[in-house]
């Protein structure tokens, strides 16, 4: 197997408060990697900075082996390549749903308009909201339009699926809908690296799990192994606490 | 199987309904006893006669307005022009204004002076300046209505771009964030998503701002254009009445309130559509 992604020695910091201290990790192909880590242990910020929404301080980034931390690439292209899926699902309010899916299929990867939506109402058909193509992101529920939000992420084929948080603004009885969702993307096959609260989730879907803690990678390892016997003490302090 | 309303709904509708005329009929009757009052007190005021000789004579007021809408159409060609002109004029300087990066930081500094001193200088002074200045640098005739559309773009588009870049500003930073994710450029981001919401916060302002213009272009006459105002001001001194201004002060109002109602109704209309104050 080779490496999707890979992110060597990244270093972030805003202003004098250093949020990422050097953190490696690398992406197979097909792999579902969770990022689990308290509050403010920055992974948000590592998924914004791997792809280049935010400039990173020290560190190499290989996307599909093109060192993607230079900074002479075009970051749009870069950004392209990615999908990201927000903890607010960030929908554009001005746009319908199927506005919202095709955007970037139009716009940045110039498929024609026709082709673009066709391609959006399988996807919106298959997640269960061919019916409100034509609705304003408001009219949806908040699990319907984290799904939106997730078609919108994938409609372009990413070669990476970063997504934050995603059902942590969600009510309970919504979140299961968008977990199966990624649960059916992951057997799919798609490569997905996704910071959460879930741990049942990753758990059940991830390969590998990667706990965060004051800007390093404390500890790393199967999802079933590191669920089951946390190796490091401030790894199993953290489960407790969640499981308590 | 539609729901057939009780007897208890119907009584209820059916009062509803009757209070509703009744309180229609009382607006009726009160505004009617409420003009009857005015105008009979202003009818029994001594020297109302010679105000309305002065200002209302009908007489007047027929045979100017020809001459008055003649150049009422010239103050609506320079609007047409100028909303096109500040229109353009003003998203260019909101866009220098938002560029960030310090790369920009002199085209933004540029921006923002010209705002601060067109925003300051009193319009007539810019009148003068620029449609009395421009004439004589040149030393050719220039039409007045394109000095004074230029001076209306000089002004109004220091004003309108600050109305604009507001809206910019208002616009969620993660709306932003999302767009730039999806690989848009930051040209893109602004056309596709920044813009299009920034317009819709800042509609009502942006009407006034188009509301206040209607009315600025009224002082093109300073320029000599024979407008609406400079038309009434000959039909003054012709008939020694003041009911010219009248006439070309009512056709301006009636050129505000279409535009101040279909604010009202295009706020209401995107309210409905996106309900803008649930969306964080
Ligand atoms: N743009 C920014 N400017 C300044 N500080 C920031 C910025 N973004 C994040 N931070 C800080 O970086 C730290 C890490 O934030 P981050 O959002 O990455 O944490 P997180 O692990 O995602 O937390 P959570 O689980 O609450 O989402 C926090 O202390 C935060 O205050
Ligand atoms: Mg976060």
């Amino acid at each position: 197997m080779s490496a999707v992604l890979t992110a060597s020695g990244i270093w972030k910091a805003f202003g004098d408060k250093e949020v990422l201290r050097g953190i490696s990790l690398e992406l197979e192909a097909n792999e579902v990697v969770a990022l689990i880590g308290p509050s403010g242990s920055g992974k948000s910020t590592l998924l914004r900075c791997l792809n280049l929404l935010e400039p990173i301080d020290d560190g190499q980034i290989l996307l599909g082996g093109d060192d993607i931390s230079d900074p002479r690439v075009d970051a749009d292209g870069v950004r392209a390549r990615f999908g990201v899926v927000f903890q607010h699902y960030n929908l554009f309010p001005h746009l319908s749903v199927l506005d919202n899916v095709t955007l970037a299929a139009r716009r940045v990867h110039r498929m024609p308009r026709q082709e673009a939506e066709d391609r959006a109402m399988r996807w919106l058909e298959r997640i269960g909201l061919a019916d409100k193509a034509r609705e304003h992101p408001d009219r949806l529920s908040g699990g319907q339009q984290q799904r939106a939000a997730i078609a919108r992420a994938i409609m372009t084929d990413p070669e990476v699926l970063l997504l934050d948080e995603i059902t942590s603004a969600l009510d309970p009885e919504l979140v299961g809908e968008v977990l199966d969702l990624v649960r059916e993307l992951a057997s799919d096959g798609a490569t997905i690296l996704m910071a959460t609260h879930e741990m049942a989730f990753a758990r059940d879907v991830a390969h590998r799990v990667l706990f965060l803690d004051g800007g390093v990678v404390v500890e790393e390892g199967p999802a079933r192994e590191l669920f089951a016997a946390p190796r490091e003490p401030r790894t199993r302090e953290f489960l407790a606490r969640l499981s308590a | 199987m539609t729901h057939q309303p009780s007897e208890l709904e119907l009584d209820r509708r059916a009062f509803r309904s009757r209070r509703e005329r009744r309180s229609v009929l009382v607006a009726i009757a009160s505004t009617l006893a409420f003009a009857v009052i005015v105008w009979a007190t202003l009818a029994s005021t001594p020297g109302w006669a010679i105000v309305q000789a002065a200002f209302f004579d009908p007489e007047v007021a027929l045979r100017s307005l020809p001459r008055v809408w003649d150049g009422f159409l010239l103050n609506l060609q320079v609007l047409g022009m100028s909303v096109v002109t500040v229109g353009v004029c003003a998203l260019f300087l909101a866009t220098l204004r938002t560029l960030p990066g310090a790369v920009f930081f002199p085209l933004r500094v540029l921006a923002a002076a010209y705002t601060d001193v067109f925003r300051g200088l009193p319009f007539i002074i810019v009148l003068y300046l620029f449609g009395f200045g421009i004439p004589t640098l040149t030393g050719e005739r220039v039409p007045p209505i394109v000095l004074g559309t230029l001076c209306i773009t000089l002004t109004y588009s220091a004003y309108v771009s600050e109305v604009i870049r507001a809206g910019i500003e208002a616009v969620h930073p993660s709306q932003r964030l999302a767009a730039r994710a999806l690989g848009l450029s930051y040209a893109q981001t602004l056309r596709r998503v920044v813009l299009p919401q920034a317009f819709r916060k800042i509609t009502p302002p942006l009407m006034n701002d188009f509301v206040a213009m209607q009315k600025d272009v009224g002082l093109i006459s300073i320029l000599g254009a024979v407008d609406a105002v400079r038309a009434a001001q000959i039909m003054n001194a012709q008939t020694y009445n003041f009911t010219p201004y009248v006439v070309a002060g009512i056709l301006f109002i009636l050129l505000a309130i279409p535009s101040v109602r279909l604010t009202d109704w295009y706020t209401a209309r995107l309210r409905q559509r996106e309900q803008m104050g649930s969306i964080v």
